[in-house]
């Protein structure tokens, strides 16, 4: 891969501020040539890690393709708050059509690229979890089935957040959404189901998969560069906080991804071919309470009697994951 | 050139000859010959500079076609009854979003009861999304029809749907004179789209429209609609001046001139309609016919200056609106607002039944005496609907009342053949 991760780090939050860099080693962001694509002036709340995941995704589409690039967008908080005419945000070719339908869209305007001979224009689609994962499952899978060549982003904040809440298939246990309140027996989201979409584009044997999260945007930004570098079907799945879904603070956007990556419940790695080619080791593992904590959809987890039994299995989930994806050092 | 050709094949030439850029397919009965057709012509390399893609559901064609029109290019899909079911949230967002898409829908009902065999209640479900809907008298009219959907689609940067009937064109193989290219070349400029996906010229197609502008942006879409009753007839008009033959436009009579009975139909039916009529002119009735081809618009002018005379008005038509009765008789009413005339609504064909001209001769006989009822099913065996009628008013688990149906049906025909 052609990013490097930083070995170094003061501010004790494994991050590092862009004037401390070689200029080539700074984000796409800290250019004063950036595209600013999504502009600023949109209506996402106050922490949005949505607004800011598309903001580095497709400021580095941009980066890698001179300028050359359409977008096409699912239904969502991303398409509701970008756009409400003539206020639209974004600075570049965009359409929106249907909730469900993105990837398909963006297969036609490939082919319309690809018949009119502008190779030079490349196309992503995006939308979030239940645009992807549920209702845009066919279509994406279709997409990704004939390799077509389009770049799809999916902005990963477990659950139906524009309209107010509600469960996907990409919501974690336990979690209070507005159809999976915290009552009964088994309070929240229920166990042994949803829908793991990383691996399943794996699956399909595409060119190239990776997971991603705001709190790396490096790491962020070198994927979206490396996906431009295919042509065929490929496939982002970014982590990105929502402040109001998930009950947490604004200012813990950041902090939240970082924590979903360190505990391991979020691995974030790049697959060439459906082969796993690179995986982000946990720095410093974290215990998933810390991530879970902060979160009022877990608030019914913690209190007076916390639920050792459901945290227990929230650290199975996590430790699992870090031995299928060797997340940690092999000498940690 | 003249050939002789099935309806599905000269459909998919006459596309290839418009040039198509995009084409999307998926299968569905009686559809598949016409992508069938225009895939080998893409992939034997006759039709150039065409991407075809084949797509995982309707849905996806759809959305397929919205983007590549969406980007500047030609567009092209089929379907028919479930598919276009299945498509149907794209089907309105095409239209919402002005891009001129030409699809085929090779009529079929729609199940439950599952049933592939023609009649229009598919296209009609779809009446009010915004597409212009025209509908093929003849296999040589569906070809050339095509042909005029993509200039009356580029025109008004609108979407076309050509309904013709399934089976009955589709799969009929008929005498075609088929255009050339030069013919078509001089008819239909290339696509030069108002709108396009550019990264020279970015745009946001697509934003949300709130109550300040919703109502403005429809009144537009009808606004273009009712462009289309001008532009249809000139289109039309055109078309002959170049190909030598009449197809499309809004309206066309026959023998209607002093007819006191006037039937109103769409699509293959009127052939055999004329054919009635031909029978009953020679018995000394003044019966004629009014073919409808384009439904939407819906040419109420025309339509109520043709039947202005006529004292009974019979809508024949291959759909049904559950709970209300005829869809094309409740339009054809409204354009004949204050005419006194009697207006009697025959539902026929459903799902593929025949409809037979000793059955027409009943029915346009009795409208001429006004014995006609103004909801009447042709051909209804009432021995089988009162039958299951009964088995509800005496048992509660009565039964799936398809199948019940079938299998009263089957031991009729057993009965009678044993
Ligand atoms: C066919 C259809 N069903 C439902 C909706 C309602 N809807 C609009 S956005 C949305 C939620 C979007 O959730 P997600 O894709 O996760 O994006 P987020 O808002 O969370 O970023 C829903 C359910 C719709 N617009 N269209
Ligand atoms: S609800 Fe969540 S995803 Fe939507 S704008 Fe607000 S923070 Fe972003
Ligand atoms: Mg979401």
């Amino acid at each position: 891969m052609s990013y490097e991760p930083i070995k170094f780090y003061q501010t004790g939050t494994f991050t590092i501020g862009n004037r401390l860099l070689a200029p080539e080693q700074r984000t796409g962001q800290a250019d004063m040539g950036r595209t600013n694509s999504l502009n600023s002036g949109h209506r996402a709340c106050q922490g949005c890690g949505e607004a800011l995941g598309a903001r580095y995704a497709i400021d580095a589409v941009m980066r890698a393709t001179g300028n050359q690039m359409i977008a096409c967008n699912a239904t969502g908080c991303l398409e509701v708050f970008s756009t409400p005419y003539p206020e639209t945000s974004w600075q570049i070719p965009w359409i929106h059509s249907l909730f469900g339908n993105a990837a398909a869209v963006a297969t036609g305007v490939a082919a319309a690229m690809k018949v009119k001979g502008k190779k030079d224009v490349r196309v992503i689609a995006q939308g979030g979890d239940g645009g992807t994962t549920d209702i845009g499952f066919g279509c994406l899978s279709g997409m990704f089935e004939r390799n077509d060549d389009v770049l799809y982003i999916c902005y990963d904040n477990q659950a139906y957040m524009n309209t107010g809440v509600q469960r996907s298939s990409a919501t974690p246990p336990a979690a209070r959404t507005a159809t999976t309140m915290p009552v009964g027996p088994e309070p929240g989201n229920a166990w042994g189901q949803g829908k793991n979409v990383p691996q399943i584009a794996m699956a399909h044997g595409i060119p190239y998969v990776a997971t991603a999260t705001v709190a790396d945007l490096h790491d962020l930004e070198a994927k979206v560069k490396r996906a431009m570098e295919f042509r065929g079907a490929r496939y982002i799945h970014i982590f990105v906080p929502c402040p109001l879904g998930w009950g947490a603070a604004s200012h813990d956007t950041i902090r939240l991804a970082r924590l979903a990556k360190e505990t391991g419940l979020f691995p974030v790695y790049s697959a060439e071919y459906g082969e796993v080619v690179s995986v982000s080791k946990i720095r410093q593992k974290q215990p998933v309470e810390d991530y879970l904590r902060p979160q009022r959809r877990f608030a019914h987890l913690f209190g007076k009697n916390p639920n050792v039994e459901v945290i227990a299995r929230f650290q199975e989930m996590a430790d699992r994951n870090i031995r299928k994806f060797g997340l940690l050092d092999d000498n940690k | 050139m003249l050939k002789q050709t099935e309806g599905s094949h000269a459909v998919a030439e006459a596309v290839a000859l418009c040039r198509p850029e995009v084409i999307c397919a998926y299968p569905i009965s009686p559809q598949t010959h016409i992508v069938e057709g225009l895939g080998e012509l893409v992939k034997s390399g006759e039709l150039q500079n065409c991407e075809y893609t084949n797509v995982e559901s309707e849905f996806a064609a759809m959305s397929v076609a919205i983007g590549s029109s969406a980007a500047g290019a030609r567009t092209y899909t089929a379907t028919a009854s479930q598919g276009l079911l299945f498509m149907a949230e794209a089907v309105y967002n095409a239209s919402g979003l002005g891009l001129p898409i030409v699809m085929t829908v090779a009529n079929r009902a729609i199940g439950a009861p599952i049933n592939i065999w023609n009649d229009h209640t598919d296209t009609m479900s779809q009446r009010d999304c915004g597409w212009i809907q025209i509908f093929a008298e003849t296999n040589q009219e569906a070809a050339d029809l095509h042909i005029q959907a993509f200039k009356l689609a580029e025109e008004l940067s609108l979407p076309v749907m050509v309904c013709m009937d399934g089976f009955i064109l589709t799969h009929a193989y008929e005498q075609v004179d088929m255009p050339s290219q030069e013919q078509v070349d001089a008819f239909l400029p290339p696509y030069s789209p108002r709108q396009s996906l550019d990264p020279a010229a970015p745009v946001s197609i697509g934003a949300m429209v709130g109550p300040e502008a919703f109502s403005e942006v429809r009144y537009l879409a009808h606004a273009k609609q009712m462009q289309a009753l001008d532009l249809i007839p000139k289109i039309s008009a055109e078309f002959k001046e170049i190909f030598g033959r009449d197809s499309g436009g809004l309206v066309r009579s026959y023998l209607c001139d002093d007819a006191e009975t006037i039937v109103v139909a769409l699509g293959s039916v009127i052939g055999t309609i004329k054919d009635t009529v031909d029978e009953m002119r020679a018995e000394g009735h003044k019966i004629g016919v009014l073919g409808i081809h384009s439904f939407r618009p819906f040419p109420a002018e025309a339509i109520r200056k043709a039947l202005s005379k006529a004292k009974h008005v019979v809508v024949l038509e291959k759909s049904i609106a559950i709970g209300v009765g005829g869809v094309v008789a409740s339009n054809v009413r409204l354009a004949l607002d204050g005419i006194d005339s009697r207006i009697y609504c025959v539902v026929a064909g459903l799902g593929g039944r025949n409809i037979l001209r000793t059955s027409l001769h009943r029915v346009f006989r009795q409208a001429e005496a006004g014995e006609l009822e103004a909801l009447h099913f042709l051909d209804l065996d009432w021995d089988v609907v009162n039958r299951e009628l009964e088995r509800e008013r005496t048992q509660r688990r009565s039964g799936p009342i398809a199948e019940n149906i079938l299998r009263d049906v089957s031991a009729v025909r057993s009965s009678s053949v044993g």
